[in-house]
């Protein structure tokens, strides 16, 4: 207990010292890797249950869209935007959650479902041009250091504001974690029909693990736009940022609490590595590279990266015939 | 107890149970035969509120519980032990359990709960820590009929105990029935295996193509020439 309580004291501290030491360009990096891990968390909320979304694209870039464009054109400040767009996000989760739920799709036409949502959201985003800015993207209207506006010239605002995120992230995988609606969960990503005969409501249960992702991702979103400024719909949702977010939940693990932060921290170090040792020469090879490694660390390792540390710890133990048995 | 009044329900374009009506006692043992595909599990579905009937009634000890979603079911007291035993495969069977008693009266009770059910069943104790996909056939139905029980429930329902196991295990199933009762609770159960049923139950319904063709107690149906000849080869 205490060497836990160390180590989160260790890495709080490191958390706090980082801004004071890094170069400009490494904390513009570490707040990118938190918010993403931000959103990673909220994904894999549904994800370590099986509820494999590839639509949290779609979240994401609602939750940046709403807060940017009511500022630069009502100028409407982010404090009340950015929960319209989580709200909203929140909505559409109920619209697709609904009756995918109600009807009982589940697994793979989940999956085809959700994908097809990140795909309208990122072509209404496009289609709506004259708003939106379509695919040359959309920047923020600046006015300098404001609270109001929510902007911070200074990285070590957004950083402080990206840790805390991060934090509350992780609280609530923890909370749910913790709960009793985790072994509902489980027992509903096993077997529906069996977890609705000893009395859990299956429909509120995936409602409410929905829309709480959602929510938190649409928020990850406008945190994301509030800082670097500029929306583009391809790097704000669209099936691209989807699998961005499945890919790098589960190469760090959706069954641990940090899995989903070190898919960030790894991810995104390996892409801005291999980005700026090829430079421009190789044109595709760091994406290729990116994705033989991302291919390879979920054959050997799919419990994720950390999952497959913590395996001698027990209880992941069975998590490995978890996966024989989804498998098979 | 329980009573189904004139229950009609299906999936889709497709009727399943046409008027089905009966009754169970409380403390009583009611099954309900019949061949493959008259309903059987459809009906156990219904009571258990997995699918919603589409006319008729149906009540739990004078309430009105028709209609009512899954969960408020095992609620109100009915507990289903499904078909093939669905049981969490990649969870312990303590888990399996400890999710049995999922609704809030259940879990309030959950040690006490366990306690009575490991002195039913002192084998499921043994195991408790394993997972239950590698339990062997008659213990994961053991297990099926533990989780169920954890709710503490007024009517247990059982959908095909018997079904895919070993014959001698097939017994032990049984036999389990046997225990149940002797606790005072209310069995109603679906079965193939006639000969082994009407050994276990006070009366049981014939159900075929979605409506009752027959009913009477163990011994009537036993001695009926019909019932012999095509469901026991005699």
């Amino acid at each position: 207990m205490s060497t836990t309580r160390l180590a989160w004291a260790a890495g709080l501290a490191i958390l706090i010292v980082l801004p004071f030491i890094t170069p400009t360009y490494f904390l513009h990096l570490l707040i990118q890797i938190l918010i993403w891990a931000f959103i990673y968390t909220a994904w894999s909320l549904m994800g370590r249950f099986g509820f494999v979304s590839f639509g949290h694209g779609a979240f994401m870039g609602i939750g940046a869209y709403v807060p940017a464009l009511l500022w630069s054109y009502w100028n409407v400040t982010p404090w009340l935007g950015i929960p319209l767009g989580v709200v909203l996000s929140g909505l559409l989760a109920i619209i697709i959650g609904y009756p995918c739920f109600r009807r009982r799709v589940i697994g793979h036409y989940f999956a085809l479902v959700t994908l097809a949502l990140s795909q309208v959201v990122l072509l209404s985003l496009i289609a709506a041009r004259e708003i939106t800015g379509g695919s040359l993207g959309f920047t923020q209207r600046a006015v300098g250091y404001s609270w109001y506006a929510l902007q911070f010239p200074e990285k070590s605002y957004f950083y402080a504001i990206a840790v805390l995120l991060w934090l509350f992230g992780l609280a609530v995988w923890r909370r749910i974690d913790r709960g009793i609606g985790r072994e509902a969960l489980e027992a509903i990503s096993e077997d529906e029909e069996a977890a609705a005969s000893v009395g859990i409501d299956v429909l509120r249960e995936k409602m409410r693990v929905t829309v709480i992702s959602a929510a938190l991702t649409a928020l990850g979103g406008a945190v994301y736009g509030q800082y670097v400024m500029y929306l583009n719909p391809e790097t704000v949702s669209g099936i691209a940022v989807s699998l961005q977010i499945v890919f790098a939940a589960i190469a760090g693990g959706v069954y641990s609490l940090f899995g989903p932060s070190v898919g960030a921290l790894l991810t995104l170090s390996l892409t801005e590595g291999l980005r700026v040792w090829f430079g421009a020469n190789f044109v595709g090879a760091a994406n290729t590279i990116y994705g033989i490694l991302l291919v390879l660390c979920i054959i050997f390792m799919p419990q994720g990266i950390v999952g497959t540390l913590q395996r001698p710890k027990g209880s992941s133990a069975r998590r490995d015939i978890a996966w024989n048995w989804r498998k098979g | 107890m329980l009573s189904l009044a004139a229950v009609s329900a299906g999936y889709g374009s497709f009727q399943a149970l046409f008027d089905v009506s009966l009754e169970v006692a409380q403390g009583e043992a009611v099954g309900i035969i019949g061949p493959n595909g008259a309903g059987k599990t459809t009906l156990m579905r219904v009571i258990s509120g997995l699918i919603p009937m589409r006319e008729g009634a149906m009540t739990l000890e004078g309430r009105s519980v028709g209609g009512l979603p899954a969960h408020r079911m095992v609620e109100a007291g009915i507990a289903h032990v499904p078909e093939n035993r669905r049981l969490f495969p990649r969870l312990s069977v303590e888990e399996n359990l400890r999710i049995g008693a999922f609704i809030p009266q259940a879990r309030a009770h959950f040690a006490e709960r366990l306690d009575w059910v490991f002195s039913l069943f002192p084998r499921l104790e043994e195991r408790r820590g394993q997972l239950a996909g590698t339990l062997s056939g008659g213990e994961q139905q053991m297990c099926a009929i533990a989780r169920a029980l954890m709710s503490k429930p007024k009517v247990l329902l059982m959908d095909e105990p018997s079904a895919g196991l070993a014959p001698l295990v097939v017994q032990q199933v049984f036999d389990l029935v046997h225990k149940i009762r002797a606790e005072g609770l209310t069995v109603l159960i679906v079965e193939q295996n006639v000969q082994q049923v009407l050994e276990v139950v006070d009366r049981a319904y014939l159900l075929e193509v979605g409506a009752i063709k027959l009913a009477g107690s163990s011994a009537e149906l036993k001695d009926n020439s019909f019932i012999r000849q095509s469901y026991m080869g005699l």
